[in-house]
């Protein structure tokens, strides 16, 4: 995720944190601890560098940047799909958001039109299980379950896909 | 011999284009659906393949012969006999009873009146609304209603069953019993089914799912062959 909001452009650290908390306001506040720790990680991998140093406003603040690799790791991430269960919902969003943000249109189709074939197959062979001539009461209600929440996220994939398609004319025409 | 194909089908409705173009493969005992966003053209395909409308440009066979070519007389004859079909409004012939309402192909075609009100009955009751025989559409609920239009396009055991939002008024759980019950009948009797509907989990009953946008095809979802071979379990 942090990768994501450096693919946009450098940045301080605090700068990440509200990034990340304006973005993407249902998942939990980013504490500053979280910030750093994690960019200590990405910068022992090689995935973000610091590119500089400005200590005129305060605190001394590191800006840093994706480097190829991170760019690389970055590509990996929005481009694999996620497991299509009931719980995906979040990590979708994420990387739609993430993926916008790049402005990156064909990259977010990409991964929509990629989810949505997931999720599609995941909710025909839910719909199979179900319709079973053997199913149980508790495999129709556990089916039930899932399949809601699949048609749901669904939903939302074909409605985002078109917004997006409608948008991108618009910019490019 | 292909089973039922378009070819390049356009369709305008004055100066609004409704197909721009689809061209669409469906094999003997398939069951597709055809989803899209509202407008884009699923009704108006559908009743294109049906031999309802005839397309301005383009082809509609039916086991290798382009049924759109055919006069009025001969396409309601192939719809009477082969096909059966499901609108999305105004099913029921509001006068009769739903026995009558489903016996009517049958007389149509030709047979007896007792043997009609027979069969008719035998596919109410497939429907559970057999108890619905002599009651006029006007003093039924809408998934009463849609159960008895389903067992009338049916009725015939047509070779192919064209079903326009088959579940469009109905809740989720009545929904899923006339689809369920339309689906098992299909495949034990080897009946091809086109299914319009928006809805995804309409379209999961399907083997294979054709998106329309704008008059086009966006994209298919799983092959026939794909969905019976990998992914359903
Ligand atoms: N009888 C008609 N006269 C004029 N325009 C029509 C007619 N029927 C459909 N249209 C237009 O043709 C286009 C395709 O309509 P169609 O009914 O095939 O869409 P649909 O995908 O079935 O939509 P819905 O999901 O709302 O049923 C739409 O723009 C519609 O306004
Ligand atoms: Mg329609």
């Amino acid at each position: 995720m942090l990768l994501g909001l450096l693919g946009a452009g450098s940045k301080h650290g605090y700068e990440l944190k509200r990034a990340h908390d304006e973005r993407l306001p249902r998942s939990r506040p980013l504490a500053y601890g979280q910030v750093y720790a994690t960019l200590g990680r990405l910068l022992r991998d090689g995935l973000v560098t610091a590119t500089g140093q400005d200590r005129d406003a305060g605190p001394e603040r590191t800006t840093y940047a994706l480097t190829d690799d991170g760019r690389a790791a970055l590509d990996q991430w929005l481009g694999s799909v996620e497991p299509p269960m009931p719980h995906v919902t979040g990590a979708l969003f994420t990387k739609v958001v993430v993926a916008l943000l790049d402005a990156d249109v064909d990259r977010a189709q990409a991964y929509l039109i990629a989810q949505r074939r997931a999720h599609t197959e995941r909710l025909r062979e839910l719909t199979a299980v179900k319709t079973a001539a053997r199913a149980t009461l508790d495999d129709i209600v556990a089916a039930d379950y899932a399949i809601a929440h699949l048609d749901a996220d669904l939903r939302w994939l074909h409605t985002t896909l078109s917004r997006v398609a409608d948008w991108h004319r618009e910019v490019h025409s | 011999m292909t089973h039922l194909q378009a070819r390049g089908v356009v369709k305008a409705y004055g100066p609004t284009p409704a197909l721009r173009g689809v061209t669409l493969d469906v094999a003997e005992g398939e069951i597709v659906a055809v989803s899209g966003p509202s407008g884009c053209g699923k009704s108006t395909l559908l009743h294109c393949l049906a031999g309802i409308l005839r397309p301005d440009v383009g082809e509609v066979s039916w086991r290798g012969d382009r049924i759109d070519t055919w006069s009025e007389s001969a396409r309601s004859r192939l719809r009477r006999t082969e096909f059966g079909v499901l609108f999305q409004f105004g099913q029921l012939v509001a006068e009769l009873t739903a026995a009558e309402n489903v016996a009517l192909p049958l007389l149509l075609a030709g047979t007896g009146r007792r043997a009609a009100r027979t069969a008719a009955v035998n596919w109410l009751d497939r429907f559970g609304v057999a108890e619905l025989a002599d009651v006029r559409p006007g003093e039924m609920s809408g998934g009463q209603q849609q159960r008895c239009a389903t067992a009338r396009a049916l009725v015939t055991e047509p070779r192919v069953l064209f079903a326009d939002e088959p579940t469009g008024a109905l809740d989720t759980l009545t929904g899923e019993q006339v689809l369920t019950q339309l689906v098992r009948l299909a495949r034990e009797q080897r009946t091809t089914v086109v299914l319009v509907t928006h809805e995804p989990r309409v379209a999961a009953y399907a083997d294979r799912e054709v998106v329309l946008r704008d008059g086009m095809v966006d994209h298919t979802g799983l092959g026939f062959e794909a969905s019976l071979g990998g992914g359903v379990r």
